[in-house]
């Protein structure tokens, strides 16, 4: 029965992905396509090594190509999110389905996206070392598992303080914790400035807007869409379930 | 009158927690699956290759870029 329940949730969550990278294609293919094919055209005019063999057009990579992209993105983080809400129902406070995958959802949108994306920044082509590739992928990666892990240590930790603090004053503490420890990550591991001479600022600057527009899209849409299947999936498992229940706690309520 | 106050301060509060036992296999293995399909759009053919060639770097080659990953 509840493993059923953790199937359904899945289910949803990868759905509830699907649809959200279609929103996020939709923001990544109108803001994004034009910064890219512009990084592009920069680079092709500023270096002489490229222009080869096109192993996949630009065409392609821009249509076809970018909804694989997206869309896998969108399942994948789907699925996680939906296995994280499963652990985190009723267990981060009193918050219903709903609420609690708004909260997930904006969590993660701050912690697998925006705290790395403040540090280490995605670049469009033409910005970055290809010969720095290694560290720079290790240390994103880096930087997105200590946010998670982070935030993850940050709820338990205000969990433990709600009884003595109170719940607000709880998870502030925590959320302050949250900020001095990643202030200091970001303190502490190396940046990178790979630009070239004479990028244009705007280009890059548009770029970095789109990606956080995709990826703000991405996770509200998610959240609402996997909250509302969530609470319909909840919803008829708990009438099924557990009917006794509220029966069994009214009665003792009747008799005082 | 009474079974009308009850329920609403017990029945919608909080709402039951799923059993780690019950999620952990799915999370384990879907989790796993999920993070394998992240690392072909995110990094694949790029650090690290588990396939020879550049065709699955340059298929996502834009997703990649706008989804914030490092990239070339």
């Amino acid at each position: 029965m509840n493993s059923a329940t953790v199937r359904n949730l899945l289910v949803r969550g990868m759905l509830a992905g699907l649809i959200a990278g279609l929103f996020a294609l939709v923001v990544a293919s109108l803001l994004g396509e034009p910064q890219v094919d512009a990084a592009i055209a920069y680079e092709e005019a500023h270096s002489h090594e490229h222009g080869g063999v096109e192993v996949v057009t630009r065409s392609m990579q821009a249509t076809a190509g970018l909804a694989t992209g997206v869309l896998v993105y969108g399942v994948a983080i789907g699925g996680i999110a939906a296995l994280a809400f499963s652990f985190a129902l009723g267990r981060v406070g009193r918050f219903g389905p709903r609420a609690t995958a708004a909260l997930l959802a904006g969590a993660a949108f701050v912690t697998v996206y925006l705290v790395p994306f403040l540090k280490y920044p995605a670049n469009p082509p033409s910005v970055g070392d290809p010969d720095s590739l290694d560290k720079r992928t290790a240390l994103y990666f880096l930087m997105v598992l200590l946010s998670v892990l982070l935030a993850v240590a940050a709820t338990i930790v205000g969990k433990r303080l709600a009884p003595r603090l109170g719940n607000w004053n709880a998870s502030v503490v925590a959320g302050l914790g949250f900020v001095v420890v990643i202030g200091l990550a970001y303190a502490f591991l190396p940046s990178l400035s790979e630009l070239p001479k004479h990028f244009p600022g705007m280009l890059l600057w548009r770029f970095r807007i789109s990606t956080l527009a995709v990826q703000l899209v991405l996770w509200t849409a998610f959240g609402l869409t996997f909250g509302h299947l969530a609470e319909r999936a909840l919803g008829s498992a708990v009438r099924g379930g557990s009917k006794e229940e509220p029966a069994s706690t009214a009665s003792p309520a009747a008799t005082s | 009158m009474a079974q009308s106050i009850a329920p609403p301060s017990t029945g919608t509060a909080v709402p039951a927690t799923l059993p780690v036992k019950a999620i952990l296999p799915w999370a384990f293995f879907f989790g796993l699956l999920m993070l394998v399909l992240l690392y072909f759009v995110g990094a694949e053919q790029g650090a690290t290759s588990l396939i020879s060639g550049t065709d699955v770097h340059e298929w996502v080659h834009d997703g990649r870029h706008l989804l914030g990953f490092p990239c070339h």
